[in-house]
């Protein structure tokens, strides 16, 4: 088992995959059988600081539909100059510059420790990163200050060649030229009007670049580069000219009155950006930075009128289909999210408000694109201000940790097909052999589009196994899949990254223990997550619940052993022992759960949950708690009531909250004020101790997540106790014994309760 | 003066009378018999007393002139009969025929002249026979007065007749015109006269003998015109100075009329002497025989009436006596001078002519050949048909020197021409008002039967002169101005209080109301209330009421007003250096912006748009460090896109303007942007007022055609091939009605529009201005702007235009006595209803023409009342009421209806009606109806209240006589006949520039005015005497000044001396005066100093800078300088002077018959 884990490790550091199973079953109908697809997690640039990129073309399969990339599991023969694709078999010559391969003499991109590589390709002109901000000016004074600075700042942060904009909203949407002296210059659109791209362009009297150049392929073509438009300027040229900018931005001046909310253009305003980045630099890296503190309410993609006394759409009322602008809003930024995501750039959300501001609606705009998405209460908290400032991190080698445009393309061999992606993608209908006619998540293609991507972004890649029954697969033969991922790096040179990997097949009937040891239940917690959080962006939570349930049950009864209608006789495997409960965390985590969650939380919260790699995703479903107390060192603990004890401090990460608990004894310690006697400094220390934990994590997390400090009794405490496991309710508090854990007020079932059900039903022969 | 006085009185009536009587008995005293003269006196006499105030005087001097003809020394008889002497003899020269038409002029002549000319005041004479017949009573008397021929005599009689009908024969007219012209000079009234007279005398024989006495004196008078007259004009006709002598008498005899009606100051001093010698009978008598009107051709048949043969062509019989005439008048200008003097009588010199006819031609011919066949063939002589110039000075200095009070219901101001002062004492300034008529009939039968138009030229904001006061600011507390409780009238003087003071009676409507407890005062035992001297709305005229918050929109008072400059950015407009020279302005422009009397800023803000196909607001807010520019491409969709820092106080935010304006025109420099839109720019404005909820006014400024795509886009449509045709209209018409309703929301927000245009091509005048024209906005165009010659123009009139009192989101609403009704009005402004006018805006400039029509009857007790009221808010933003109020007599004979005109109004009514018309009609349709409704109007009085005469005999209302001449320029006109040098755009421009012009501007605009520079005493402030529009009065060595309100011709002889040349263009040959200067050079010397004094004077009359062109005589230019000269044929087709009477004749024969 340890060599499966070990093995598993490897390959997601080497590879940045992570399956399901890691030994496929043989046949279509055995791995239907299994319940939890034959998927992956795949971190297309996750980082290697081992592989170095090579500074050529790779080779590629020269049959048309394939094209795929020469890699370690080509057959090669060395006298012929000849090699074999693992995926059609189709036998190529090398190019010439290959003339002098030999068995010792091999191409990085044949040895297998170069199972995943990067290629470095000079194609087409380099043109600069482009940032394009977006900014709500309807803001509380203290607001837009706030914002104002950390616009400011991150002029610094910018690499000094990108091209940057400025677009400023409220009542009217605003396009700030940049380049002129004397005066600010700006191009204003009213809020309320829905232009097209066209209109845009010619507004901004950009239309002749956009006719010369050719949409789909200007960086294929050897052209001029793109005319740098008047709103959009190097950083380092109009540096001062847009602080000064930023900090004569006011406040939006229509009056707002009483009872009424501002007139906020957001759904006008991105339509122009992007209409202007189309125009100006289609393909070409880019994002999208849109800033707002509130909803939009007017013109198109409005999400709530302006009258406060219709309060923003909620779940209860979107189930009742008393959302009266959803549709049409959402209509809307599907439209522009489509329409940015063709021309490669991306749009991020910095979302700062009290209340709602339309996450549900715009969401689309940062998932199909791959942008980020933040939530905050006040562009003046520091969890958006080092947010936003995460945006601009570098990498270990100095590189920012973003990558622009890139294009995935998925290769099989042909046991199998390709069923679907869930990530920040959209499909980019490359139909083939390989594709499947089940989808699952984005499917019907082989090729995905990922707008904007970092080094930790991770789609989830579905398969199928097509190879029936009666026709087994030769004993030894490996199935392989490969995927290309083409991006612009950075540094805006365009690369390859690709990642072959080859996996044992396996008859589910003779060697089932091969393949159940081969499961990954982590992975596969995660990508039956995704599968359930992309099924409840479109149905019925109950349903979706109801169908996770049943995965649950069916993937017990298919690997659980058990005596038939005796519970107590069902036993897991430990390659399964965890997956039950991970379930039972995803079943109540807010990814499923929108109860006491509004829509944009939910939103919020699934958007990071689409992108984020497993272990980021794993924190989410299940939060990770940490006891401190003088009885040892720090040490996880149960995501159990029972965990909280009053001589503890708990530290729980959930993603997007560091919870620091402070027990009841130890939060009357403190108030009494005992860390400052010198005499109890271990105290003292032992308070600190999760501080510096949690700042640990604070450092490296994107988004920041909400840092909340509190103590037994106190009101914020609800982020611990929704979260743990309700072992002790006030329902069986005394059957449980009061010495230990604090009872969680809910009806929800506890885990124990839920093992029970499960065990039953799993037994159970009526299913 | 005491004429006036009386003529306020009701005696002045009573006194003509006796006045006539007096003088007839005297004279002709017998002769003329007191029945047939009473009779016309009769009529007169109603009309006498307020003749006698106003202009009636003229009509009477008419009949002075005969009075004067009574006593043989009356100067005007000698001028009439002298002037065709003189006439003849310096004439001769030049017509050729000039000799004998002196002499055969007076009698023969004028049978003879007819053959050319109708007139023959000969044939007048001639006729005289018929004549008598006609007018038996009033010629006989005359007859026997006049003693030398008969026919003379009658013709005399005739004369006078029209005269003391107030009408008179166009001949007389012409005559009288003529003399008018000359004696304009010599105003100096009657003393004058009489020195010529002395220098006359031998023509006073002349007329001595035909006319008797009487006309001698005249002549003597007139005698003077007529010399000058001569010169003047040059024409030789001298059939019409004799004419003029007549017309002279017929002044002199007024001066007997005058004296009591006190007409005009100058009247009387000239009547006194002249009193004694007119004989009112005269008047009567004299059916303007000699009138015959010049126009040949269609005279004819004019000519035909005075002659016997009547029909048969005048000409024939005219021919003789014509010749004659003609030959006179071309000699003698020189004269003039001392002959002007007399005439100064400016009745004098009207009827004086009219008189000639009869009188005058007769009587010299006589002299000068008694035999009188001379048969010089003729035609009519131009100084024989009514003068406007003579008009002009004769009312000058008649009424000039008196303040005009408005105690008196139904007065007739003094000419527009004139300068007189205003006393408000319970009318309206005629400043504010003036009428076409100031007696209107009773029945709407009558108005009919008159095809008099009865409509009020009003200018609600005129501005006054230093001297006047402006109207009073009545605050009547929170419950608003006092008014009837039914029909809404404002408190005004004629409201009478009842029952103690406790209720009062509208004036209007009847209706009782209370008056209100706060109000409330007791009445003297006169009735009047103990306060009225104290309350301005009681005894004044014209006064404002402090508006309450009911009379403002949306029950809320307005915001200050706010000016937003709009400049036309594209490549034409910053070529040519608009754009610098706008901001440039601008800067120190923004510190005239008007501000209510005691403030010490304006309160007006202001706001800046630049635009070609785009446009760019501007935030200017003081706090920002430099101002910010916002550009809008959505132009199909317009709105604001800023609130805060776009409509600014000038002095906070003073340096962001300053350095906006020094950037706009360096931010478009390498502009290439070529097109333009428009709509969106007035929409804008629009939407900055809306959101700034005020109203306010925008200045815009464009180069063309606005053919980007956009709301409002325009295509070229300039077709000349559609003049003449019924399509004609469509070029006058808006392309698209897109501006109509653009204009209808601009007015609904209080938002007014200048248009400043600086097209290179056509930009389609007529659809670009419907916005500014519909909320009473202005345009100004600048055709080829150039930077060098027309930036002072274009500058001075923006300056005007800035600075200028307006009055915004203006209601006005004129209500009249149950009886008749305002049924039409013509200006810019836009109507939603029938009965309100509203403007957005509404500058000192702007005028209103209302037409009334009855719908009941009026009574000549109560008279008819007018109150306009305008309901308006302040440059400072304070809501007003204007209440300007006006009463009128009321009439049952048509006889006072015509005495009571003024033909000025009428003109300007007339071209508003006709230019209205061509929006809707072929132009030849306007033409003929304005012909026929002119015809109309003299054919009625002809029939209904000169004294009878020969149908042959063109009878004109003295306050009429000029009705032909003026008329024929408003048919010659632009709009209603464009030359081929006429744009579509420059008719389009002056269509909608005259539908605002007041009666002073429509005055000068069609008959301009022509000044000979050389003339000009160098060492006064006065301007040198007016000469007539036509090319033969100009002198090759002279250098002459044309304006019209628009242009100024400076038009220099081919013969002026260098010296002159020198002094006022500094070089030193006429080949080197250069035609492309834009002003004249500072010359230290005193003749340039005087010319350029006069053009500064003049300049500063009219309400836009005028355009100074340089004409040399016989350089190309020429051809647009003699399209002024308005009594001459045009290039176009436009009838002269003397052809459009006799056309005029024709039409009213026709009518007759």
């Amino acid at each position: 088992m340890a060599t499966y884990l070990e093995f598993i490790q490897q390959n997601e550091e080497r590879d940045g995959v992570r399956f399901s199973w890691n030994v496929w079953p043989s046949s279509r109908l055995e791995a239907t059988r299994m319940v939890v697809p034959l998927a992956c997690l795949l971190t297309p640039l996750k980082e290697r600081l081992d592989l170095p990129p090579v500074q050529y073309e790779p080779v590629l399969c020269s049959r048309p539909t394939c094209k795929a990339v020469l890699n370690p599991l080509c057959q090669v023969d060395y006298r012929a100059k000849l090699w074999a694709c693992n995926f059609c078999f189709q036998r190529n010559q090398f190019p010439p510059a290959y003339a002098g391969i030999s068995e010792v003499n091999q191409p990085a991109e044949l040895m297998p420790q170069f199972s995943t590589i990067e290629y470095i390709v000079q194609r087409g002109p380099q043109t600069p990163l482009i940032f394009l901000y977006v900014v709500d000016t309807c803001l509380e004074e203290e607001d837009l200050q706030a914002l104002k600075e950390s616009l400011q700042m991150s002029l610094s942060l910018l690499p000094a060649s990108a091209l940057v904009g400025l677009i400023t909203f409220g009542r009217m949407v605003q396009v700030h030229e940049l380049s002129c002296e004397g005066i600010s210059k700006s191009y204003v659109f009213r809020g309320t009007k829905d232009l097209t791209a066209k209109q845009i362009q010619d507004m901004l009297g950009l239309s002749r670049p956009a006719v010369s150049m050719q949409q789909g392929r200007p960086l294929q073509t050897p052209e001029q580069p793109p005319i740098s438009s008047r709103f959009l300027q190097p950083v380092h040229k109009i540096d001062m000219n847009l602080t000064d900018l930023l900090g004569e931005l006011q406040r939006d001046p229509w009056p707002v009155t009483q009872g009424r909310r501002p007139l906020r253009s957001t759904g006008g305003a991105l339509s122009i950006a992007v209409g202007l980045l189309e125009g100006t630099f289609p393909n070409t890296g880019a994002r999208i930075m849109l800033f707002t503190g509130g909803p939009p309410t007017q013109g198109p993609g409005m999400v709530v009128g302006d009258e406060l006394k219709t309060p923003i759409r909620s779940w209860h009322d979107i189930e009742k289909d008393n959302a009266r602008f959803m549709k049409k809003a959402t209509k809307h930024y599907e439209t522009l999210a489509n329409r940015t995501a063709a021309n490669g750039h991306c749009i991020d959300i910095y979302a700062c408000a009290l209340d709602q501001t339309g996450l549900l609606e715009m969401k689309c705009c940062a998932n199909l694109t791959g942008g980020h998405m933040v939530m905050g209460d006040s562009f003046n908290t520091s969890l958006f201000k080092q947010t936003f400032q995460r945006v601009f991190n570098k990498g270990y080698n100095g590189e920012f940790r973003m990558a622009f445009g890139a294009n995935l393309d998925v290769k099989t061999s042909r046991e199998l097909k390709i069923a679907g992606a869930i990530g920040p993608c959209i499909s980019l209908n490359a139909k083939g052999p390989c594709v499947s006619e089940n989808e699952l998540g984005i499917g019907g293609t082989s090729q995905w589009k990922i707008c904007s991507l970092d080094p930790s972004t991770t789609l989830a890649i579905y398969f199928e196994v097509v190879n029936q029954h009666n026709a087994p697969i030769p004993q030894g033969s490996r199935g392989a899949v490969q995927f290309v991922t083409q991006y612009q790096h950075s540094s805006t040179e365009k690369r390859i990254r690709v990642t072959t990997i080859a996996r044992n097949w396996a008859d589910a009937q003779t060697q089932l223990q091969h393949i159940e040891a081969a499961f990954d239940q982590e992975a596969a917690a995660v990508l039956m997550a995704r599968l359930g959080v992309y099924r409840a962006e479109s149905e019925e939570g109950p349903d979706v619940l109801r169908w996770l349930d049943r995965q649950l049950i069916r993937l017990c009864q298919k690997f659980g052993q058990y005596n038939k209608d005796d519970p107590n006789s069902f036993r897991l495997s430990e390659s399964f022992s965890l997956y039950p409960q991970f379930m039972f965390h995803l079943r109540r985590s807010p990814f499923l759960q929108v109860f006491n969650n509004s829509p944009d939380e939910s939103s919020y919260y699934r958007h990071h949950f689409a992108r984020q790699d497993l272990t980021q995703s794993l924190i989410m479903i299940q939060p990770i708690l940490y006891a401190y107390s003088f009885h040892g060192p720090p040490e996880p603990v149960l995501l159990d009531s029972s965990s909280i004890l009053p001589d503890r401090i708990l530290l729980m990460d959930t993603f997007f909250q560091i919870v620091i608990y402070l027990g009841e004894t130890i939060a009357q310690w403190q108030k009494a004020g005992y860390q400052d006697m010198p005499e109890y400094e271990n105290f003292k220390h032992l308070l600190q101790a999760p501080l510096d934990d949690g700042q640990e994590i604070l450092q490296t997390r994107f988004p920041m997540p909400r840092y909340i400090h509190t103590e037994h009794g106190g009101s914020q405490a609800r982020f611990l106790l929704s979260k743990v496991n309700p072992s002790q309710t006030h329902n069986n508090l005394y059957a449980w014994g009061q010495e230990s854990g604090a009872p969680i007020l809910t009806d929800d079932v506890s885990l124990q309760v839920f093992m029970d059900h499960l065990k039953k039903l799993a037994v159970s022969s009526a299913s | 003066m005491s004429v006036n006085q009386q003529a306020h009185a009701g005696p002045p009536y009573g006194q003509p009378q006796p006045g006539y009587q007096g003088y007839q008995q005297p004279a002709y005293g017998a002769q003329s018999l007191p029945g047939v003269p009473r009779a016309q006196y009769g009529a007169y006499n109603g009309p006498m007393p307020e003749y006698q105030q106003p202009g009636p005087p003229q009509g009477y001097f008419p009949s002075l002139g005969f009075p004067s003809k009574g006593s043989p020394v009356s100067l005007n008889s000698d001028s009439s009969s002298l002037a065709p002497n003189f006439i003849g003899s310096l004439r001769a020269p030049p017509t050729s025929g000039a000799p004998p038409p002196a002499s055969g002029a007076s009698h023969p002549s004028g049978h003879l002249a007819y053959s050319q000319f109708e007139h023959g005041d000969v044939q007048n004479g001639i006729p005289a026979s018929a004549a008598p017949m006609q007018r038996p009573p009033a010629s006989q008397p005359f007859l026997p007065g006049s003693g030398s021929t008969p026919v003379s005599q009658p013709s005399a009689f005739q004369q006078y007749g029209p005269p003391p009908a107030s009408v008179q024969q166009l001949s007389n007219h012409m005559a009288g015109m003529t003399i008018g012209t000359a004696t304009a000079s010599a105003p100096p009234p009657a003393g004058l006269g009489y020195g010529p007279p002395t220098s006359v005398p031998p023509v006073s024989g002349s007329f001595s003998s035909p006319g008797s006495g009487l006309y001698t004196p005249y002549s003597a008078t007139q005698g003077p015109p007529p010399t000058s007259v001569p010169q003047g004009l040059p024409v030789a006709q001298p059939p019409f100075p004799g004419q003029t002598v007549s017309t002279q008498r017929l002044p002199t005899q007024v001066p007997g009329f005058a004296p009591p009606p006190p007409s005009t100051g100058v009247g009387p001093s000239s009547y006194p002497p002249t009193t004694g010698a007119p004989r009112p009978p005269a008047m009567p008598g004299p059916p303007l025989p000699g009138q015959t009107l010049a126009g040949p051709p269609s005279s004819q048949p004019n000519h035909v009436t005075s002659p016997p043969p009547p029909a048969a062509l005048a000409g024939l019989h005219p021919g003789p006596p014509m010749s004659g005439l003609h030959g006179p008048p071309p000699p003698t200008h020189p004269p003039q001078p001392g002959y002007q003097m007399q005439q100064n009588g400016s009745f004098g010199q009207v009827r004086g002519p009219q008189p000639n006819y009869g009188g005058a031609y007769p009587g010299t011919p006589n002299y000068g050949s008694p035999p009188g066949p001379p048969p010089p063939p003729k035609r009519l002589d131009p100084d024989s048909i009514p003068s406007p110039i003579q008009v002009i000075e004769d009312d000058r200095s008649n009424r000039g020197s008196e303040p005009f009070v408005t105690g008196v219901r139904g007065q007739v101001p003094p000419l527009v021409t004139t300068n007189f002062l205003v006393k408000d004492q319970g009318n309206a300034s005629p400043r504010y008002i003036r009428c076409t008529s100031y007696n209107i009939p009773c029945t709407s039968d009558m108005a009919k039967q008159s095809q008099v138009p009865l409509a009020a030229v009003i200018k609600p904001l005129a501005t006054l002169p230093p001297e006047e006061t402006l109207p009073y600011l009545v605050d009547h507390g929170e419950s608003g101005p006092v008014r009837c409780n039914r029909c809404k009238a404002y408190m005004c003087p004629f409201m009478q209080f009842i029952e103690g003071g406790r209720r009062f009676q509208c004036c209007f409507c009847s209706c009782v109301t209370e008056v209100p407890p706060h109000y409330f005062q007791h009445l003297d035992h006169t009735g009047k209330r103990v306060d009225f001297y104290d309350r301005p709305e009681l005894s004044l005229g014209s006064y404002e009421f402090l508006a309450t918050v009911e009379y403002c929109k949306n029950n809320k008072f307005p915001s200050p007003p706010a000016f937003i400059f709009m400049i036309d950015v594209s490549y034409n407009a910053v070529k040519s250096g608009l754009v610098r020279l706008i901001c440039e302005e601008l800067k120190s422009l923004l510190d005239y912006l008007p501000r209510e009397g005691n403030m010490e800023e304006s309160a007006i803000r202001v706001g800046f748009v630049t635009y070609n196909k785009v446009l760019h607001f501007y935030n200017v807010k003081s706090s920002l460090a430099q101002p910010q520019m916002m550009v809008v491409s959505d132009v199909a969709d317009m709105f604001v896109p800023l609130l805060d820092g776009f409509l600014v106080n000038v002095n906070e935010s003073r340096t962001v303007i300053t350095s906006l304006l020094d950037q706009i025109p360096e931010m478009f420099a390498d502009t290439r942007e070529t097109e333009t839109v428009f709509a969106p720019v007035i929409q804008a404005g629009l939407e900055a007022l809306k959101a700034a909820e005020c109203a306010g006014k925008l200045f815009i400024f464009h180069t063309s055609l606005p053919i980007a795509e956009a709301p409002g886009k325009l295509k070229n449509r300039d077709d000349r091939k559609l003049i003449n045709t019924d399509k004609e209209k469509t070029l006058f018409q808006p392309q698209t009605s897109f501006y109509n309703n653009l204009a209808k929301d601009c007015v609904a927000q209080g938002c007014c529009v200048d248009l400043f245009l600086f097209p290179n091509q056509y930009l389609d005048v007529a659809t670009l201005g419907v916005v500014p024209y519909q909320t009473g906005g202005s345009i100004y165009k600048y055709a080829y702007f150039q930077l060098e010659t027309d930036q002072d123009r274009f500058l001075n009139d923006l300056r005007r235009d800035v600075q200028k009192e307006v009055g915004f989101d203006a209601v006005m609403r004129v209500r009249t006595s149950t009886g008749i009704r305002a049924t039409d009005f013509f200006g810019a402004f836009y109507m939603s209803n029938t009965t309100d006018v509203e403007m957005a805006g509404l500058d000192c400039d702007k005028t209103i023409t209302v037409e009334f029509k009855h719908d009941d009857k009026l009574s000549e007790d109560s008279g008819a009342l007018l109150q306009c009221a305008l309901l308006y808010t302040s440059c400072a933003g304070q809501r007003r009421l204007r209440i300007h109020n006006l009463s009128l007599n009321c009439c049952t004979q048509l006889a006072d209806l015509y005495r009571n005109c003024e033909t000025d109004t009428l003109i300007n009514y007339l071209a508003k009606y006709a230019y209205r018309g061509v929006l809707s009609s072929p132009v030849k349709t306007v033409r003929d109806a304005l012909i026929n409704q002119c015809a109309q109007i003299l054919a009625c009085y002809r029939k209904n209240c000169a004294s009878p005469s020969s149908a042959g005999q063109l009878i004109l209302p003295e306050c009429m006589k000029l009705l032909p001449v003026y008329l024929n320029c408003v048919l010659k006109s632009d709009v209603l006949q464009p030359g081929p040098e006429v744009t579509t755009d420059d008719r389009a421009y002056i269509r909608q520039l005259v539908t605002s012009m007041d009666v002073a501007e429509t005055n000068v605009f069609f008959y301009p005015r022509l000044l000979p520079l050389t003339k000009a005493d160098v060492d006064s402030d006065s301007l040198p005497a007016a000469i007539r529009n036509s090319e033969e009065r100009l002198s090759k060595g002279d250098i002459y000044l044309l304006e019209n309100g628009l242009n100024i011709f400076v038009w220099v002889g081919v013969s002026v001396q260098q010296g002159l040349i020198q002094n006022l263009f500094g070089v030193s040959s006429f080949g080197q005066i250069s035609n492309t200067l834009s002003a004249l050079p500072v010359l230290e010397n005193p003749f340039s100093k005087k010319v350029r004094s006069i053009v500064d004077m003049l300049q500063g009359q009219r309400s836009r800078y005028m355009k100074l062109i340089i004409v040399k005589q016989e350089d190309k230019l020429e051809m647009l300088f003699k399209h002024f000269l308005v009594e001459d044929k045009s290039l176009s087709g436009g009838a002269s002077y003397v052809d459009f009477l006799c056309h005029m004749h024709k039409e009213i024969r026709q009518l007759l018959s």
